[in-house]
């Protein structure tokens, strides 16, 4: 590419994306969750299908050597064949349905994974088509196509209205965002396209500024209790895992009587389910479940109480801190 | 500009998976099998033996383990060949008092230079199986397909002749493959290969010898709970794998007992667990998977026999 095509391309990146406010943590209205809960806890299984031979993407290699990537494709099978069931049956043993961030193609290839969950009425939010097809260089119009082709595959295999968006593989575009809430709306209205995963800056919902000004928030998913980002970018110890879940949830059930916090945690069926760390899983959710203020729900559950009862508040909350701020400035 | 539209095609978005290897199959879904005398958990011990060579080329990519530094990379060098001068001695010694029959899985370049360590291998007891030539002359997708089928024929080839036993088992090194791999090792009479870590049970999948349809089954060894990739990768302490080995024990006897037959799969490197500091944790974690009535130790060749057995009669 030509040295000044490249400067104006930077020149158009923006600084931020400019999608919710500066919101003070310790200034907010308080929240009260079902039951007088403390804690909004909710477990999102990722089920994800990786390519064994994907295209390739520009800006992103999908495996790190020459396809077909033995290694990575077989562990994440893995997951699928033995990993998903063992997972499952410990949701079950604690009273947690699942809220899944699905790979939707895993509809066509695995619907065995999907009528398990279905049964259960487990929640299904699109994660992409493939973790192996990235957002990365799509025009708008296609990024819209791959979003509705996710919803409306979840719609025909389980009749949800999706409410959910985690980017597949966490690959963004700057409209993202826009494009999930409005597909969203077009398909199931005020039932669809409700919250998105994909930022993590905060441990209570917010709201997200979307361009057709739906009602939309992000909901805490929390990359840092990640099974994925524990094991394979951390490289933490099982047990550890164990420990870092349950002071995770220490802090955020100590503070949730002030106002109500959402804990998430986010796993991958070829992560925890391994022989050798089911056991530090299973430990965490006996921990958590054990405790009487804990509001044991689905990311939808979540997302509708907090917009019909604390949505506006926030949106006032946030305007005030914005306007003090100001004055004193 | 964006991609070209073709990037949101999905030609093998289907039932099953976007390949012809195998049939897609949940674990929880199959009918139980037992082992030999009702055993619930078959133990694979295997002792993954590598040279990896000084002046490495990295086609297509640097394996792990292998040399980092520039040319020549002694101490790289020097620290893996101590595996096969000391730390199998260690390790032999260990096997043996817990009456451990372990699945070698050797380079076959190693194989070859090394008769007094063959000797000593056979003189322990256990099965070879093929570990590709050696850890810089990897299997992958792009390699010509000459280049790779007088690969792994010479690889199976010598390591028949210097051992002298059939060699039906095969471990690519670092686990990677190309498209023809599988079809290939069939056409060398390999029976099962070690590479796809997608299960805690043997299956069958397609390949095709000599144009032929044909089968060869997945024997899968586990990357997760291997020496190297706990110590070596994640440079997690050796306690802590001590304790992971343990966990993953404990959890697939117990799945075992429950569901029918699993499948635990312990790889290990003489060059890592070999050593005087680590090789007290791998008596330990020796000791605790030894001595429970519910386990059949064996090489991976008889536990894929009485898999094949035990699956005829269901």
């Amino acid at each position: 590419m030509k040295e000044h095509l490249k400067e104006n391309l930077k020149a158009s990146l923006k600084e931020s994306l400019d999608v919710y406010d500066y919101w003070a943590y310790d200034q907010r209205p308080k929240i009260e969750w079902p039951g007088g809960a403390k804690v909004a806890f909710w477990v999102a299984p990722n089920i994800e299908y990786y390519e064994l031979d994907p295209p390739q993407n520009p800006s992103r290699k999908p495996w790190p050597h020459p396809h077909p990537a033995v290694p990575g494709y077989s562990i994440r099978d893995y997951g699928n064949r033995v990993g998903h069931q063992r997972q499952m049956a410990l949701l079950d043993k604690y009273g947690i349905r699942g809220s899944i961030s699905l790979s939707t193609a895993l509809c066509e290839h695995h619907p065995e994974i999907i009528d398990m969950c279905r049964e259960r009425e487990w929640e299904f939010f699109s994660h992409g088509i493939y973790n192996t097809r990235y957002t990365y260089g799509l025009s708008e119009a296609q990024e819209r196509a791959m979003i509705r082709d996710s919803m409306e595959t979840i719609h025909r295999h389980t009749g949800q209205a999706c409410a959910g968006y985690l980017a597949p593989a966490l690959s963004h575009s700057e409209r993202t965002l826009d494009l999930f809430a409005e597909v969203g709306e077009e398909l199931f209205g005020a039932k669809g396209g409700l919250y998105t995963c994909d930022l993590f800056h905060d441990d209570q919902p917010t709201p997200v500024r979307v361009r057709s000004g739906k009602r939309f928030i992000s909901m805490p998913y929390s990359l840092e209790m990640n099974d994925t980002i524990v094991y394979a970018v951390n490289k933490v110890e099982p047990r550890q895992y164990s420990t870092m879940l349950k002071r995770h949830f220490d802090r955020l059930y100590l503070e949730g009587a002030e106002s109500g916090t959402v804990m998430c945690i986010p796993t991958h069926n070829y992560q925890v389910s391994c022989p050798h760390r089911i056991k530090a899983f299973e430990e965490a959710l006996e921990y958590i479940t054990g405790h009487p203020d804990v509001w044991v729900a689905t990311g939808r559950e979540i997302a509708e109480y907090y917009t019909a009862h604390y949505y506006d508040a926030a949106l006032e909350s946030i305007a005030a801190q914005a306007t003090t701020a100001r004055r004193e400035g | 500009m964006a991609l070209n539209d073709n990037y949101l095609d999905y030609p093998l978005r289907r039932h099953g998976y976007d390949h012809e290897h195998f049939e897609w199959s949940m674990l929880s879904q199959r009918p139980p099998i037992t082992w030999p005398e009702g055993k619930t958990l078959a133990v694979w011990i295997n002792i993954s033996l590598q040279f990896y060579p000084l002046n490495q080329r990295g086609e297509p990519f640097k394996v792990p383990n292998g040399m980092t530094m520039p040319y020549p990379d002694l101490r790289h060098f020097s620290l893996r060949d101590y595996g096969n001068r000391v730390g199998i001695y260690r390790v032999l010694k260990a096997l043996a008092a817990h009456n451990i029959t372990p699945t070698f899985a050797i380079n076959a370049q190693l194989a070859e230079q090394t008769p007094y360590l063959i000797q000593r291998l056979k003189e322990h007891g256990g099965e070879f199986i093929a570990h590709g030539w050696n850890m810089d002359h990897l299997h992958y997708g792009g390699q010509p397909l000459k280049e790779e089928a007088e690969l792994v024929k010479r690889s199976v080839e010598t390591l028949r002749r210097v051992t002298g036993q059939p060699v039906r088992g095969w471990l690519s090194p670092a686990k990677h493959q190309s498209f023809n791999t599988l079809n290939l090792l069939a056409e060398n009479g390999i029976e099962y290969c070690a590479d796809w870590v997608n299960d805690d049970m043997p299956y069958f999948c397609r390949a095709q010898s000599h144009g032929k349809a044909g089968r060869l089954a997945m024997m899968p060894l586990a990357t997760e709970i291997e020496d190297q990739f706990v110590m070596s990768q994640n440079l997690h302490s050796e306690d802590s794998w001590v304790t992971q080995v343990k966990d993953a024990f404990d959890f697939l006897l117990e799945e075992s007992r429950e569901h029918g037959g699993r499948l635990f799969a312990l790889n290990l490197h003489p060059w890592l667990v070999g050593q005087p500091h680590r090789i007290a944790c791998l008596e330990e974690v020796l000791a605790h998977i030894s001595g429970h009535s519910e386990v059949w130790q064996a090489p991976a060749g008889e536990i894929l026999d009485a898999f094949s057995t035990a699956t005829e009669q269901t």
